[in-house]
């Protein structure tokens, strides 16, 4: 059995105010000039500013019991295949409600991402390449927050959302883009404690000590601004727009009938603040669901854990749909890895990265369109081979950019995606 | 009928391995049916397979298309069990002196039984169970999502089925007319026993609730803490549990329940067997424990006639465990695979296991009962 850390509970994940206002800090300061300074436009850019939703079940998702099932063969197990909006498209019944959302979905069934580790496969898959020696690669969520950074975001544009653990600063899943891109985590949908204004300081008391500290920077800068002067005081600036935005993180302010639809649990409730953080801006939002490392009890543990993603997840794309913004934003339900076809002797299946699946939605995803096909009975991909770099330029050129340029880290060329893989093809709209 | 005299005490030592019952698929299930000549095992692929004990032969039950891992029968009188050992011997001994060349003596008849079995896409299917090639009589959608367990009245006139669905729905036994629906649980429902006198219908979920229902009146009249079979991981995040087999004890006093406890990794199995006996009367659960450390499932219980409790389960081996009156068990056995259920029969002279490689394994309690010589004393 593998060592796994599904919900890193590191001291990296628990952070102060000032270090998840610094990220805030960072993740502006990777905005450009525009700042905020046009509110129409601002509201023209919300239509149109390219988003990515990234829902990673932890674990090792089976493909055999969500997108591509083999009901009645030796590894098919217990569950019917049933059929969907897209024509032809059969998923598996563990997922009633997303069925009816295929036509909106895209598939791989052909994934090979040669890896059956968490660690390792968690990261060719967010970063789409295998680890080398000698460099770090940024994951997805940096390298769309550098190059999709709305101009008028006043909140982190790297953001995920964790099942449970503290709230905080990730440090080094941005790599070489440095830590303005790196991950804001919310351990359990919760922003940090202090975010909010403490309950014993009104408004006007707020103001008065924010004038009165801007009195005092001010008459330090007379004699002293340099451009680290200048970096103090924009931080300050952000975090005040990160404060007055702190309404996102609170859920409890949507409608109860919305609660509702999404599921009174923790995946509803962070499927929702998901969509508040992405509608007010957020470039990328991460959701993780725990747990589908299923050695043991595979199929009553995909029962119950499928049976909470299912009907947030079609509430989640009906959402982004209906407000204009699943054309903008890419959706990708992914995981570190698949699970076996062979079912184990005490009904599990183990770690499987030869031949699995993912689910694209959203930003120029060609919904119902099918990918790649795997045997009779799963164990291996018989039609387009796709690895964890295909999906990665697939990514980027579904959000409109150029996955074939390169980052420039110290003056020296990293492609943003691996060179020897392309995005592909079949699967943009 | 050739059933030896009981043993004036329970010997689970004297347990051997009699068949070995080959099918190509893991297996599920096990049940013999009334008379203990055919062993019913269900499979991965989607099957029940019929073993003739008698005679040798295995026949395939074809029609569910998901595992079918309840099982239950319905006699309409009291079956004869068949002399499992006279007649082999009296066919060799006819072979022996008319030649292999001259007809075989013919099988007795079985007696006439319907199986009911119910799989994970909440189907029941009604079986002619003594027929030569056994056909769907009747499907029933029972439940939505897996029906795990049927069981049979003892008058053999209702049959109760429970499921994903949180319900359990009685049904008349002869031909699957729906009778009454039983609501309460708020889980998955795991398994159901009827007791010995038939007024009661004993149920239990994941979440270790065990509800005990007025059949006169269709309603829970208490529930029965077994939640020692109930974790929510927290590691993990998700529920593990529930009373994977459970049988009422023929003199209604107790109900035995098995699963997993301890669990501190649900997703490796990572927790002890656990089998709890309720004494009915109180109501009070205990739990048994096994004599020695296992990790693993018990996925099957069942009281022997002389009162003593069977339970077989795995990890990644196998094993049956008896416990006689203490709350530790007497005597483990080790099975060549992972058991995934248990089975005893009528009579208590044997019992079999599910063997999560394809195979059935029957143990026989009657093997030759060595005579104690009195052993002649040192001079």
């Amino acid at each position: 059995m593998l060592p796994c850390d599904y919900a890193c509970r590191s001291a990296d994940h628990t952070v102060s105010r000032r270090a998840f206002l610094g990220t805030a800090l960072g993740a502006t300061a990777a905005l450009g000039a525009a700042g905020f300074a046009n509110p129409l436009a601002a509201q023209q850019l919300a239509k149109t500013q390219k988003r990515v939703l990234v829902i990673f079940l932890s674990g090792g998702v089976s493909q055999l019991e969500t997108w591509d099932p083999k009901p009645n063969t030796d590894t098919g197990g217990p569950f019917k295949a049933i059929q969907t909006s897209a024509t032809g498209t059969r998923v598996c019944e563990l997922l009633p409600h997303t069925a009816k959302q295929m036509h909106r979905i895209a598939l791989v069934r052909s994934l090979n991402s040669q890896t059956d580790d968490h660690g390792i496969g968690e990261q060719v898959m967010l970063t789409g390449r295998k680890p080398e020696a000698g460099i770090t690669y940024p994951h997805i969520g940096a390298v769309s927050a550098r190059l999709l950074g709305g101009s008028d975001s006043a909140l982190p544009g790297h953001i995920q959302i964790l099942p449970k653990g503290g709230s905080g600063f990730g440090g080094r899943d941005a790599a070489f883009l440095g830590p303005k891109f790196a991950s804001v985590s919310l351990g359990d949908g919760k922003p940090p404690a202090d975010l909010f204004r403490p309950g014993n300081l009104g408004p006007a008391e707020d103001d008065e000590r924010e004038r009165f500290r801007k009195k005092l920077n001010d008459r330090f800068a007379k004699s002293r601004k340099s451009a680290a002067t200048d970096a103090y005081t924009e931080s300050f600036a952000q975090a005040d727009r990160v404060v007055k935005q702190a309404a996102v993180f609170d859920v409890e302010k949507e409608p109860a009938r919305v609660a509702d639809r999404y599921g009174r649990h923790d995946l509803g409730r962070h499927f929702l603040l998901a969509r508040r953080l992405l509608e007010a801006g957020v470039t990328y939002v991460k959701v993780s669901h725990s747990n589908y490392d299923t050695h043991h009890e595979n199929f009553d543990f995909h029962i119950e854990q499928l049976g909470e993603f299912d009907r947030p997840f079609a509430a989640l794309l009906d959402d982004l749909a209906d407000r204009g913004m699943l054309d903008s934003t890419l959706v990708v339900v992914m995981s570190e890895m698949g699970r076996t076809p062979h079912i184990n002797d005490r009904y599990g299946r183990d770690h499987w990265g030869k031949a699995w699946s993912v689910a694209l939605a959203g930003a120029g995803i060609k919904g119902g369109a099918v990918i790649g096909k795997t045997n009779a009975n799963g164990t291996a991909v018989v039609d387009r081979e796709v690895l964890t770099g295909h999906l990665f330029h697939t990514y980027l050129r579904a959000v409109g950019l150029d996955s074939t340029k390169s980052f420039y880290p110290n003056e020296r060329p990293v492609p943003i995606a691996d060179p020897k893989t392309a995005a592909i093809p079949e699967v943009l709209a | 009928m050739n059933i030896p005299p009981p043993r004036a005490v329970f010997d689970p030592t004297a347990a051997r391995v009699a068949r070995e019952l080959k099918h190509a698929r893991p297996l599920v299930g096990c049940r013999f049916d009334p008379s203990g000549r055919f062993l019913f095992a269900s499979a991965e692929d989607d099957s029940v397979q019929r073993f003739d004990l008698l005679t040798g032969e295995k026949a395939a039950l074809l029609g569910h298309e998901s595992w079918a891992r309840g099982m239950a029968f319905v006699s309409p009188a009291p079956v004869a069990a068949p002399d499992l050992e006279a007649w082999p011997k009296r066919r060799r001994a006819t072979q022996s002196v008319v030649g292999f060349g001259a007809a075989a003596l013919p099988a007795p008849p079985a007696a006439p039984f319907l199986l009911v079995s119910a799989d994970y896409h909440g189907k029941l299917i009604w079986w002619q169970g003594d027929s030569a090639a056994p056909k769907p009589l009747k499907t029933v959608e029972a439940h939505d999502g897996y029906a795990r367990a049927v069981a049979v009245s003892p008058d053999a006139s209702t049959l109760a089925s429970c499921g994903n669905d949180h319900l359990i729905k009685l049904w008349r036994a002869a031909d699957g007319t729906a009778l009454r629906t039983l609501e309460g649980h708020t889980a998955h429902v795991y398994n159901v026993a009827f007791s010995p006198d038939g007024t009661r219908l004993v149920s239990c979920d994941l979440k270790g609730v065990v509800k005990d229902w007025d059949l006169k009146t269709g309603t829970c009249t208490r529930d029965i803490d077994a939640k020692v079979l109930h974790k929510y991981d927290a590691g993990f995040m998700a529920d593990i549990g529930g009373a994977r087999g459970m049988a009422f004890r023929s003199d209604g006093s107790a109900v035995a329940l098995c699963g997993i406890t301890n669990v501190s990794n649900a997703f490796a199995g990572v927790g002890n067997p656990a089998v709890v006996l309720v004494d009915w009367k109180e109501g009070k659960a205990k739990l048994l424990k096994t004599k020695e450390t296992f990790q693993g499932t018990a996925w099957g219980v069942g009281f022997h006639p002389s009162g003593a409790v069977i339970a077989a389960g795995g990890g990644g081996q196998g094993r049956v465990w008896f416990w006689k009156a203490d709350d530790v068990s007497a005597h483990t056995l080790n099975v060549p695979a992972n058991a995934r259920d248990l089975t005893i029969s009528p009579a208590g002279d044997r019992f079999a296991v599910a063997g999560a490689n394809g195979t059935a394994y029957v143990y026989d309690f009657n093997g030759p009962d060595v005579p104690k010589t009195a052993t002649p004393a040192k001079k």
